[in-house]
């Protein structure tokens, strides 16, 4: 289990997305990736860990319900990608990256739960390139709340939130914590 | 950090937990081995030293390898014996080391506990690559990897090791490490090569060769040091093969799908025969792979200063979804 996430005192303020809002997110974004795509040849879904990659299986699921086709899904850790690796003082536990197939002429959808400062994105484009050469990349989120430090954008977004950087983005899965929903909290100090 | 250390002397100082957590982190650089570009970037800025005061090829290469796909920067000391009396060199070492703000140090040394005085003297983190008759860390890891990977396990696993057990650092380690970890470990070979009071540590002395192989799981041959012990504990090359050597008739009583380790460099014809050393139980290659992804993974733990925390429990109650994206706010630990 990667221990990249840290545990801190975070007061739940407002749930911004229910289980049917974020399943109806998924929807649309599964929709998008299609229409964007002309369908789905050469698609590669990659999600990151941890919560992209049952997000990214969901998306493969729906496109299967509308196309019939299973496509590839894959999970991305970025541990080794990050550049604060120099700063923090313990090493995070790294977790398996798995791409079942060769991304070489692909496009490759990057899947992940909250798009912040764009650091996360910018390791996995970083890990990717170094997996193959895709045709193109691009980004699905299920919440994208501002705060960018690089330039890089998501091509798909379930929900623009507007948040400030006391606040935390909430992504809760099923398949993770028990239940979906997406909510805001306030960090408390 | 490994255990709450900087360093990694022995498999004697660390946990079943802690030996389980480097075999899992190996896991992960044993498939970074596998991709078009088989490199990542954790320890860019770094700078790792390997000393090797004795001779060596393949630990060297090995570290060198791992050292390089970490994007860690690598500087090289050999040296086949020296002049200058043992202590002062390394001092002087240790001395030069820190001038020169390297973050880990590779030592290989003909005398027992020479990383450990090292590892006293220096803040870098220091890896026991080989110290005299008395540990090999990650050769004992990188075999006790394979024979996981092989069989699945390692607990209530049947592992026979055969050789000169009394002068092997590898079987140290193998010992301490296996038997942290549940498996059965049996030994064999000269009389004259076996170690003391083994048997408090669990581990069995068989009579000969064959009872040590019958029906084990894996067996694992050590070198003969030829240039160590020539003439003095047995009587020649061809008695040794012939009593303690593993040929594939003495394979026979060992489980059908046995695995066959050696950890190199092999003296074929002597501890293990040709079509043993070739043969289809053998993964004496894939050992040496997987030797690069376990030292990948001590030098990646040891390059973080402190001990990883605790993994999140199963439900925490609130938690930020990403610490790489959110402000941090607990404290560094």
């Amino acid at each position: 289990m990667p221990t990249g996430e840290s545990v801190e005192a975070v007061r739940e303020k407002a749930e911004i997305l229910d289980g049917e809002g974020l399943r109806r997110a998924i929807t649309r974004i599964a929709h998008e990736i299609i229409e964007k795509n002309g369908g789905t040849d050469g698609l590669v879904l990659a999600g990151i860990r941890r919560r992209g990659y049952p997000l990214a299986q969901r998306i493969a699921a729906r496109i299967r319900e509308f196309e019939g086709v299973d496509v590839p899904v894959g999970a991305l850790d970025i541990t080794l990608y990050r550049d604060d690796l120099q700063t923090i003082d313990h090493q995070p536990v790294v977790g398996p990256t798995d791409i079942p197939v060769d991304i070489d002429g692909k496009v490759v959808v990057l899947v992940d739960d909250v798009l912040y400062t764009g650091r996360t994105a910018r390791a996995a484009l970083d890990e990717l390139i170094d997996l193959g050469r895709p045709r193109a990349i691009r980004l699905a989120v299920i919440v994208d709340r501002g705060h960018r430090e690089i330039p890089i954008r998501a091509d798909f977004v379930g929900k623009n939130v507007p948040t400030s950087k006391r606040e935390v983005v909430m992504v809760k899965l099923e398949e993770i914590d028990r239940h979906d929903g997406v909510s805001i909290g306030e960090i408390l100090t | 950090m490994i255990g709450g250390k900087k360093d990694l002397l022995g498999l004697e100082d660390l946990s079943a937990q802690e030996i389980t957590g480097i075999l899992d982190t190996a896991r992960t650089f044993r498939e970074v081995l596998d991709r078009p570009i088989p490199k990542v970037p954790p320890l860019r800025g770094m700078t790792a030293a390997n000393l090797f005061f004795e001779n060596s090829t393949r630990t060297r290469l090995s570290f060198e390898l791992a050292e390089k796909r970490l994007s860690a920067d690598t500087v090289n000391f050999q040296t086949s014996g020296s002049s200058v009396s043992k202590g002062e060199t390394l001092r002087d070492t240790a001395r030069n080391i820190e001038a020169m703000g390297i973050h880990l140090v590779v030592v290989r040394h003909q005398a027992s506990g020479a990383p450990h005085y090292l590892a006293r003297h220096l803040d870098a983190g220091v890896i026991n690559a080989g110290d005299g008759t008395h540990e090999h860390p990650t050769q004992g890891l990188l075999d006790i990897y394979t024979m996981r990977e092989q069989r699945g396990r390692i607990a209530g696993l049947k592992v026979a090791i055969i050789g000169d057990v009394m002068h092997s650092r590898v079987a140290r380690s193998n010992i301490w490490g296996l038997t942290k970890l549940g498996a059965e470990v049996t030994i064999a070979g000269p009389p004259t090569m076996m170690p003391a009071e083994v048997e408090r540590f669990g581990v069995r002395v068989a009579k000969s060769v064959d009872e040590a192989i019958e029906g084990s799981d894996v067996v694992n041959i050590l070198r003969i040091q030829l240039e160590r012990q020539r003439g003095t504990l047995y009587s020649s090359l061809r008695e040794y093969a012939r009593v303690y050597g593993v040929t594939r008739e003495r394979l026979r009583r060992a489980r059908p799908d046995v695995t066959v380790m050696h950890p190199g460099p092999m003296n074929r014809g002597v501890e293990i025969a040709q079509d043993v050393a070739d043969g289809e139980h053998s993964v004496i290659l894939q050992q040496v792979t997987n030797g690069v992804a376990v030292r990948m993974a001590v030098l990646y733990l040891l390059a973080g200063r402190n001990e990883a925390p605790e993994a999140p429990t199963e439900t925490p109650t609130v938690e930020a979804t990403k610490s790489h994206d959110e402000p941090t706010l607990s404290p560094r630990r």
